[in-house]
This record gives structure tokens, C-alpha cells and sequence, in this order.
């Protein structure tokens, strides 16, 4: 069974600087309060594992956690560019920041692998891109049935997988539903598994024997953290923010805009 | 039916390509509001797929970002983002890709990773995202993007996405089976490979948009087919149906949600 524990007793007991730490959600359930404690923490040098870096991750490279970022599709959905994320990667501030890029198919695929416990993961993919010439975590494998030459890369096995939930029973099981993403895989892939739910109750109430659900035993952390994954979503609590991540745009175009933001939003909250 | 703007041409020629029959996965921006254009008009049945997992979404207003609730709220079904590409994209059941880009070259190769060196870019784009695996598992691929010399270049910095590769014959040269881009609708013209050479030529014109145009527009020197067409315009129900779509659109993005933002 796991802990259920405050979100600053989650985040430093299990995020150390220079981990790799996952945090996901693909534009659903991002933990973004997870995010926000890391920073407060002052937790540096770490590799960040996410899909889609999105406004999480932009906001903590901004604020100098990141080291190196593993991710497939880094911009502002609908709305355009990481104004921090290319601030570091073109400009190298508020430190340069080393990029390991990959399509979604292989972040997926090496997801599933972590989870299967795999070393590495084989897929059909990559096929005349320039991407493997600049990723040399990219590689290729030969079937030994068919002879047909596949695309692998490596496994993600961060130290920390960070995920947000609907919600857990006192047991600690998890209910994830609407876009599952790699939810299952991050939670299941990583050495420990933190889960930030909307609340604790009596019956977890999964709608069919099918629903997508995290056995407690397969968690380490829950945290109660209502409203956790604003300005994402949390299906059937919230609705994503869409004008939040407009303006966002905004505030992360300039560096001391976005220095006033952090300041009154992440280390003044708590 | 005069008034309409460039941008509203694209997207409605962009929805007659796809028949009721097709399975289409879905970029977001123009490709969606081209496919929901095209479910709400002739191809009621057509089947929406977004790589965020939903199968069979049917939206009523076009989603911000691919992993909008509206989706999965929406969806036949909704599967893990892993599920989607091994069994869905890879799994070779999807017939139709819809892709755009930042940069393209004439044989249809795609570019949303750097403009200029990787190492020292002198822009960082969003990535490939699902792109590079769309561009070489679904059956055929459409890509739309507006006209301009800035995105049609004579040699992308970078192959994010394969077309029919730098030459034009890489791509069967991989052994991959699928076509590749069979169409490419801008705001100005459409374009569709030649025959043997792979080169994307102008197959169409839109109405009042002429040659001259076009190559100003086009950064390689750009070919005209010998049969070169021009475009329908669009009816009322195609041009209302998009402005209806946008409305709803433009009101749902704009609330906010939550006080003190």
C-alpha cells in the first residue's frame, strides 16, 4: 500500500538533483502542482522525460531544474512555441540544457518497454527522418524472424514517475480515466511512482471491470491535490484551461515577465 | 459565393479530399478543422483519430490542443497513446495522414524540428511530435500549409517528416509501401506528385489565383501540370458550415475557467 503523504513530503522524499524524473500526462492530467513543488524545492540538474514538455516543463526550465529534456513534440498546443524551453535550448538561459528528441511513436513504445520491463523498445518508425543522425539513442535492430530492420531505442526508466489521477481509494488504488496517455507506463515504469489525485474515497466507483486502474501495491506516493493538473485537466473535475494556455504565450515571451510569474505563482504558493 | 477568404479555400478544399470511407489521423490546427469540415458536410461517416488516443471523435467545436476533453468525450472509444500508435498507426489502419509543416521541399518532405543547424538552431520548432510515423504508416498522406517562400523551400534544414525523400526516390528506396503525400492543399493552389519523378506540381488553381502567383510564392521553381484545373469555390453549406465550426471555436477557447487569470 502506499504512503499518503503531503506533496512536499512526496516530492523530497523521492526527487533528488540529478535524477531523471517523469512527469506525465498527455495534455490531461499533468501534474502541475507536482511540477510547482520540485521548483519550490530548488531541485537542479535533473533529465525531464515527458511527451510533450508543455507549459510544465517550460516553466521548470525556466526556473534552472533542468539538465537535459527527453521528449517527442515541444510546443504550446494550439497556441505555438515554449518561449522558456527555446530560451534555453537557442540562448542557453538560464543554463544550456542538452535535448534527447524522439517521435511520439518511440516515447510511447519506450514507455511501454519501461513498463514491460525491457531494455529497449523495436518499432516500425523513423523511416528517412533526420532524427537518428542527431540522436544517437536512436538505433536499429534486425528481426531475427523476418530480417525487416526496426527502429529501437532505449527503455524510459526515470528514477521518478509523477502522475496525476481522478482518484485513488484508501487503499490506495488509482482510477485514471478519459485520455489515458502513458499514465499506466510512467507510474509502472519508474522506480517509484508518485500520484497526485482530486480526492480520497471509500469506493473508487470504476465505471466497468475494464476501467484503466493503478493497484496500490504498484504505487509509492499519493498526494491530495485537488485542482493539481490546472491549467490541464483532470476529466469529469475540470476542463482544460484554454485561455490560460494562450496567455501563457504571453508571459513566457520575455524573461522577466516570467521571472515575476514564477516568484508570485510557484514560490510564493505553496 | 465571392466572399470568402484564402485561408477558408484551403480548408474546404482540404475537407473534399477525404471520402466517408476514410480512417484519418488527425494533426491539430488547419488538418482538424479541414477533417471536422468534411464530417459535418459529405463525409458524415469519416473516422477521426487524434493521436491522444480517441478513436472515432466527433467534436463539436475544434480542439486547442489534441488531447482536448471534448475528444475523448466525443470518441467511440478512447485508447492508450501507446495502443494508438503500435495497433492503430503502425498496425496499418489508417488510410489517410493529415500533416503540416514549417518547412517543405518539393518532394514533399516535412521540416517542424529546426530551422538551421540542429546543434545551434536559429529556430527551435515544436518537433516532430507524431509526425515522422504518420508520414510512413497511414496509406496516403494530405499535408496543408499556407503558400509562401518561407514553407516551400528549395531544401528543408531538416527531414522531420519523409515525403518521398531528397531526391524523390528515397522513399521507395526504404522499401516503404505506403504512397506518401498525395496531395498538398495551400492557400493558393493544389499540388499532387508527378508520376515516376515523385515532384509535387500544381494541379489547380483557386479562383483569381494565377500562375505568376504561385511561383513568387513557391521557393524552387515550381511546375504546372498540362491539364492544370482550377478549384471549385466554396458553396454556401461548405463556406457556412466552417464559419459556424470557427464560432463555436473562437467562444469556447476564449472563456476562462478558473477566477484570477
Amino acid at each position: 500500500m502506499p504512503d499518503f503523504v503531503s506533496l512536499p513530503d512526496a516530492i523530497s522524499a523521492t526527487v533528488r538533483d540529478g535524477h531523471t524524473v517523469a512527469l506525465e500526462g498527455f495534455t490531461h492530467l499533468i501534474p502541475f502542482a507536482a511540477g510547482h513543488e520540485i521548483i519550490r524545492q530548488g531541485r537542479r540538474d535533473l533529465t525531464l522525460i515527458r511527451m510533450t514538455p508543455d507549459l510544465l516543463y517550460d516553466q521548470m526550465i525556466g526556473a534552472g531544474c533542468a539538465r537535459r529534456v527527453v521528449f517527442s513534440w515541444g510546443g504550446n498546443p494550439g497556441v505555438g512555441s515554449l518561449h522558456r524551453f527555446r530560451d534555453a535550448v537557442e540562448n542557453g538561459w538560464p543554463h544550456p540544457i542538452e535535448i534527447e528528441e524522439h517521435s511520439h511513436a518511440a516515447m510511447a513504445n519506450a514507455w511501454a518497454a519501461g513498463a514491460a520491463g525491457l531494455p529497449f523498445a523495436a518499432f516500425r518508425g523513423y523511416m528517412g527522418s533526420s532524427l537518428p543522425a542527431v540522436n544517437p539513442r536512436i538505433a536499429s535492430v534486425t528481426c531475427p524472424f523476418t530480417g525487416e530492420e526496426l527502429a529501437a531505442i532505449p527503455a524510459h526508466r526515470p528514477d521518478v514517475g509523477i502522475i496525476h489521477a481522478q482518484r485513488a481509494d484508501r487503499d490506495g488504488n488509482v482510477l485514471i480515466e478519459g485520455i489515458v496517455g502513458v499514465q499506466k507506463e510512467a507510474a509502472l515504469a519508474a522506480g517509484m511512482a508518485v500520484v497526485t489525485v482530486e480526492e480520497v474515497v471509500d469506493d473508487l466507483a470504476a465505471p466497468s471491470m475494464n476501467s484503466t486502474v493503478l493497484p496500490g501495491w504498484a504505487v509509492d506516493k499519493i498526494v491530495v491535490a485537488p485542482g493539481g493538473s490546472w491549467p490541464s485537466y483532470t476529466h469529469g473535475y475540470s476542463h482544460r484551461d484554454n485561455a490560460y494556455y494562450k496567455a501563457w504565450d504571453e508571459i513566457a515571451r520575455d524573461r522577466d515577465r516570467f521571472l515575476q510569474w514564477l516568484a508570485e505563482n510557484v514560490m510564493a504558493a505553496s | 459565393m465571392n466572399d470568402y477568404t484564402p485561408t477558408e479555400m484551403m480548408t474546404i478544399s482540404a475537407s473534399r479530399a477525404l471520402s466517408n470511407d476514410d480512417v484519418c489521423f488527425v494533426g491539430i490546427g488547419a488538418p482538424s478543422a479541414a477533417c471536422n469540415l468534411a464530417r459535418l458536410t459529405h463525409a458524415p461517416d469519416l473516422t477521426l483519430i487524434y493521436e491522444s488516443g480517441t478513436v472515432g471523435a466527433r467534436p463539436d467545436v475544434l480542439p486547442l490542443s489534441i488531447g482536448d476533453g471534448e475528444l475523448a468525450e466525443t470518441s467511440l472509444t478512447t485508447v492508450a497513446v501507446p495502443e494508438i500508435f503500435q495497433y492503430w498507426l503502425q498496425g496499418g489502419r489508417i488510410t489517410v495522414g493529415f500533416l503540416g509543416g514549417a518547412e517543405m521541399d518539393r518532394y514533399g518532405n516535412l521540416n517542424t524540428t529546426v530551422i538551421g543547424p540542429y546543434d545551434s538552431p536559429r529556430v527551435r520548432l515544436p518537433g516532430g511530435g507524431g509526425a515522422p510515423e504518420i508520414a510512413s504508416s497511414c496509406g496516403r498522406v494530405f499535408i496543408t500549409m499556407r503558400h509562401s517562400t518561407r514553407g516551400m523551400v528549395d531544401k528543408v534544414d531538416f527531414v522531420t517528416s519523409l515525403g518521398f525523400g531528397p531526391t524523390g526516390a528515397e522513399r521507395a528506396a526504404l522499401g516503404i509501401t505506403t504512397r506518401g503525400p498525395a496531395l498538398v492543399i495551400t492557400d493558393l493552389c493544389l499540388l499532387e506528385p508527378e508520376p515516376v519523378t515523385n515532384e509535387l506540381i500544381v494541379t489547380s488553381l483557386h479562383p483569381g489565383v494565377d500562375r505568376g502567383q504561385v511561383a513568387d510564392a513557391t521557393g524552387w521553381d515550381v511546375r504546372f501540370a498540362s491539364d492544370l484545373g482550377e478549384t471549385e469555390p466554396p458553396t454556401e453549406l461548405e463556406l457556412g458550415t466552417l464559419r459556424d465550426l470557427q464560432r463555436r471555436t473562437d467562444e469556447a477557447h476564449s472563456e476562462v475557467r478558473r477566477d484570477g487569470v
